[in-house]
C-alpha cells in the first residue's frame, strides 16, 4: 500500500462509527466516506453520486454485469469481450446457465483488442434484446488497451447501457468517467497502492442496476452492507495519489517495460511478446516462450528471487490455458507457455537487471523439462 | 549445501512431515501436489480418494506452515494412462494389478522424478514408510505402515533419486510429530483403497469400463455351479460376493482359484486348492543387495511373508516357498526380502 493510503486508513481505524448511524461518531464516519466519495469522483472525472462503494472489482463487475442484466429484461443478449477477467466472464456466463440470458463473446484479434466493427454487427444482429455491453479497459493478462470510448458510443447508438472493468487501468492510465462515455465503471483500491476489499462500481445517475446484495441499501438503494469507513478512507487516499502520479509513474514503467522487452528479446531471441506493441498497460510485458511449460518457467525464476504469474486461471489448483490466450488465436502449447511480468511502483531497473541474469538458463532448463 | 528436493505432498500427514524433515535437515525443498485426477472431487468422502481439491489445499496449508515453495503438477493424463488403464487392462486379461505400485513406478518415480531431474532437482521425496538408505530398500520399523512392498518394484536407478524420510518412525510418532509441527493434517485418516476409486466400489468401477459379460462359474471338474457377469469382476482367492446358490458337496467355502478372461470363466473350488508353493514370475527387478540369506518373499500389500528360494533363468523367477501361500493372484508383484531388506521384485505370471 502506499503511505497515504496506510495514514488514511489507519487514521480511522482509531475512530469506531457506523457511517449510517446518526450519532456524533456516526456523522464523523459518514464524512470520512462523503469526502472519499467526492475524492474519487473528482479523480476520475465523474459525480460523487455516482460512486458506488464495494468490497472490490468483482463484487462491482457482479453488480454491472447482473444488475444492468436483470433491470433490463426481457432483453437477453450480454455482450461481452472474449478476453474479460473471470470477474465479468463468470457472472456472465451463469447469467446464461441459469438466468436465460444468450451470453455473446466478441471477438478480438491477435492482440487482444475488440474491432468496433465486431461490437456494431453483434448489436445490429438485433438490437433490441442486448441487454447490455461489457468490454474492459485494458487486458489484466495480456495488457492490451481496448477503445473503450468508440465502443460505449456504439452501445449508445442503440440505447444499450455499457459497462468497462477499469480495475487495470486507473492510475495507469488517464481513466474518466465522464469522458470515456461508460454507464458503469468498475475500480478497486488493491491495484492502485490501497487496501484490499474496498473498491467502486462507478454508476452513470439514471443507472439502476437491481441489487445483488439486499440489505440496508446504503449504496443508492443498489448496494447493502455497512461500509468500511477506514478502507474507504485508505482508498480514496490511493485514488489521489495514483491519479496525481499516474502519468510521471506511466512515463517511468514504459521506459523500463521497453527495456525489460528488449533484453528478454536479446536473451531468448525465439520470444514472442503478446498483446499491443504499442496500446499496452505500462507495466505489462507477457510472453511466450516456445518449448517452455510456463509454470516449470515460473518455478526456476521463482527460485532465484523473480515473480511473475503464469496469469492463467486455475482449475482444481491445476493451471488452464489462457483464455485470453486462447481468444487471440495461441494454441494451447503457446498459451501454457506464457508468463507475464508486471512492473509496478517498486519495481526498479535492478530487477530488470537480475530476470536477464537468470532468464537464459531458467528457459533452457525450463525446455528440457518440456522435452522430458 | 543441500539437494535440491522436491517433496511429493499428498495431502496427507506422512508426506507433509517428511517434506518437513528434510527442510529441517538444510536441504532445499520445495513442496509439489500431484493433481492425479481431471475431475477432483471438492472433498474427501472418509477414507478414500488422494486428490480432491481439499487434499490440494491441505498439501499447500502444510507447506506454508513449513515455509517452503509449493506448486501443483498436473499429472492427471499420465495417470490416466499408466495407472487407470493398465489397471483396467490388466483385469481384463484376468490379472489383479496393484495400482499404488504401479503408480511408484510409472508417475512418482518416472514421470515426476523425470521432470523433477530435468529443472534441476537431486531428488524427489515421499512420505512412503519405507527405510532407503544408501540406495538400500528396507521395511519401515512400523510393521503395520510398512510400505516397502509397493516401492520394491523401484530400479536401482529410480531408488537412487529417492528420499524416504519416515521409514524409522511409525506413524504414531509421525502423527504426534505433525502435531507438535502445527500442521493441521495431524489427524487427517489414513488413505485406504484405490484414490481413484471414489466410492470404493471396484467391481462396478471395471464393470462400467470393461462392460458385463455373463459367464459360468465353474468347479474344479468343469460343473457348472453359477454364472457371473464378467470374470473382470473377480480375483484369486475371493471369497464373498461369488452368488452361488448350491452349496459345496461337503459343506465348505468355495474360492475364485483361476480366472480365465477369454472364455469369461471363474473357477472356484476350496481353499485347500488355493494353496501354492510354486511361483512364477516375469519382469524380475534386482535393486538391492546380493544377500541371500534370510531369504522371504511378499506376494500382496500388507500380506504375509514365506520363507523361499529362487532361481532365476531367462528372464523368468521361479520362487519355491518353504509352506503354502493362498491367494496368489498373476499381476499382483512378488517382492524378495533378505530379513528387512528388499533385494528385487518380480511380476506374478502364474502359481501351483
Amino acid at each position: 500500500m502506499l503511505p497515504e493510503a496506510i495514514e488514511a486508513m489507519t487514521e480511522q481505524l482509531k475512530r469506531p462509527g457506523n457511517a449510517s448511524s446518526l450519532h456524533a461518531t456516526g456523522r464523523q464516519a459518514r464524512r470520512v466516506v462523503e469526502e472519499s466519495r467526492e475524492t474519487i469522483a473528482d479523480a476520475l472525472g465523474a459525480r460523487p453520486s455516482e460512486v458506488v462503494f464495494t468490497s472490490g472489482g468483482t463484487e462491482a463487475d457482479n453488480l454491472a454485469i447482473k444488475g444492468l442484466y436483470w433491470a433490463r429484461r426481457p432483453r437477453r443478449r450480454v455482450l461481452i469481450s472474449a478476453v474479460e477477467h473471470h470477474a465479468v466472464l463468470d457472472p456472465a456466463h451463469w447469467l446464461g446457465d441459469s438466468q436465460g440470458a444468450q451470453v455473446e463473446l466478441l471477438e478480438v484479434d491477435e492482440h487482444g483488442r475488440v474491432h468496433p466493427d465486431t461490437l456494431r454487427a453483434a448489436i445490429e444482429r438485433d438490437p433490441d434484446d442486448v441487454a447490455l455491453v461489457s468490454v474492459m479497459w485494458a487486458n489484466n493478462e495480456v495488457g492490451t488497451l481496448q477503445p473503450v470510448q468508440v465502443l460505449a458510443a456504439i452501445a449508445h447508438d442503440h440505447g444499450i447501457p455499457f459497462h468497462t472493468d477499469a480495475v487495470q487501468a486507473v492510475g495507469q492510465l488517464p481513466v474518466s468517467f465522464a469522458g470515456s462515455g461508460a454507464d458503469a465503471l468498475t475500480l478497486t483500491g488493491h491495484k492502485l497502492g490501497g487496501p484490499i476489499g474496498a473498491g467502486a462500481l462507478l454508476l452513470a445517475r439514471g443507472m439502476t442496476p437491481v441489487s445483488v446484495l439486499h440489505g440496508g441499501g446504503q449504496e443508492r438503494d443498489v448496494r447493502s452492507g455497512t461500509l468500511d469507513a477506514p478502507a474507504i478512507a485508505g482508498f480514496a487516499a490511493a485514488v489521489t495519489a495514483a491519479v496525481r502520479d499516474q502519468e510521471a509513474v506511466a512515463g517511468r514503467l514504459t521506459a523500463l517495460r521497453d527495456d525489460l522487452i528488449k533484453r528478454v528479446r536479446d536473451a531468448v531471441p525465439d520470444v514472442v511478446l503478446n498483446g499491443d506493441p504499442a496500446g499496452r498497460l505500462p507495466g505489462n510485458a507477457h510472453f511466450s516462450f516456445p518449448g517452455c511449460e510456463g509454470d516449470a518457467l515460473l518455478m526456476l525464476l521463482d527460485a532465484k528471487g523473480v515473480e511473475c504469474s503464469t496469469g492463467s486461471a486455475c482449475s482444481a489448483g491445476v493451471s488452464q490455458p489462457s483464455h485470453v490466450l486462447l481468444a487471440m488465436g495461441a494454441d494451447a502449447a503457446a498459451a501454457r507457455g506464457s508468463l507475464r511480468f508486471s512492473l509496478g511502483h517498486t519495481s526498479t531497473p535492478a530487477d530488470v537487471d537480475r530476470l536477464i541474469e537468470v532468464l537464459p538458463a531458467a528457459v533452457d532448463r525450463a525446455r528440457r523439462a518440456g522435452l522430458s | 549445501m543441500g539437494l535440491r528436493v522436491l517433496a511429493a505432498m499428498s495431502g496427507g500427514v506422512d508426506s507433509a512431515v517428511a517434506a518437513a524433515r528434510i527442510a529441517e535437515a538444510g536441504h532445499d525443498v520445495t513442496g509439489v501436489h500431484l493433481a492425479l485426477s481431471a475431475n477432483p472431487q471438492s472433498h474427501r468422502t472418509g477414507a478414500r480418494g488422494c486428490c480432491t481439491i481439499e487434499d490440494s489445499r491441505d498439501a499447500r496449508r502444510a507447506a506454508d506452515v513449513i515455509g517452503i515453495p509449493f506448486y501443483i503438477w498436473d499429472m492427471a493424463e499420465r495417470f490416466q494412462r499408466d495407472v487407470v488403464e493398465d489397471f483396467v487392462a490388466e483385469y481384463a486379461a484376468g490379472r489383479t494389478p496393484n495400482p499404488c505400485l504401479r503408480c511408484n513406478e510409472k508417475i512418482k518415480f518416472a514421470a515426476v522424478l523425470d521432470r523433477a531431474l530435468a529443472l534441476g532437482f537431486d531428488a524427489v521425496a515421499t512420505g512412503h514408510h519405507a527405510r532407503l538408505v544408501d540406495g538400500v530398500l528396507s521395511r519401515s520399523v512400523d510393521q503395520a505402515k510398512d510400505q516397502s512392498y509397493v516401492l520394491g518394484v523401484l530400479t536401482r536407478e529410480q531408488l537412487s533419486h529417492a528420499i524416504f524420510p519416515l521409514g524409522d518412525s511409525t506413524k504414531t510418532e509421525v502423527r504426534a510429530e505433525a502435531a507438535r509441527r502445527g500442521l493441521t493434517v495431524a489427524d487427517k485418516p489414513d488413505s485406504h483403497d484405490i484414490c481413484f476409486i471414489a466410492d470404493g466400489d471396484t467391481r462396478g468401477f471395471l464393470a462400467e469400463r470393461l462392460g458385463s459379460a455373463e459367464g459360468p462359474i465353474v468347479d474344479q471338474e468343469g460343473e457348472v455351479v453359477g454364472s457371473h457377469q464378467g470374470a473382470h469382476g473377480f480375483t484369486v482367492g475371493q471369497r464373498k460376493g461369488l452368488r452361488i446358490d448350491r452349496p459345496a458337496p461337503d459343506g465348505r467355502p468355495r474360492y475364485v482359484l483361476s480366472i480365465e478372461p477369454v472364455s469369461n470363466t471363474v473357477t472356484v473350488g476350496p481353499r485347500s486348492a488355493l494353496e501354492v508353493t510354486t511361483i512364477t514370475c516375469g519382469r524380475p527387478v534386482w535393486n538391492g543387495p546380493a544377500r541371500r540369506d534370510d531369504l522371504t518373499v511378499q506376494l500382496r500389500a500388507h500380506g504375509e511373508v514365506y520363507p523361499c528360494r529362487f532361481e532365476e533363468s531367462g528372464g523368468e523367477l521361479t520362487i519355491e516357498l518353504d509352506r503354502p501361500a493362498t491367494g496368489v493372484a498373476a499381476g499382483q508383484a512378488a517382492v524378495l526380502y533378505s530379513g528387512a531388506t528388499v533385494i528385487g521384485s518380480a511380476t506374478i505370471v502364474s502359481a501351483s
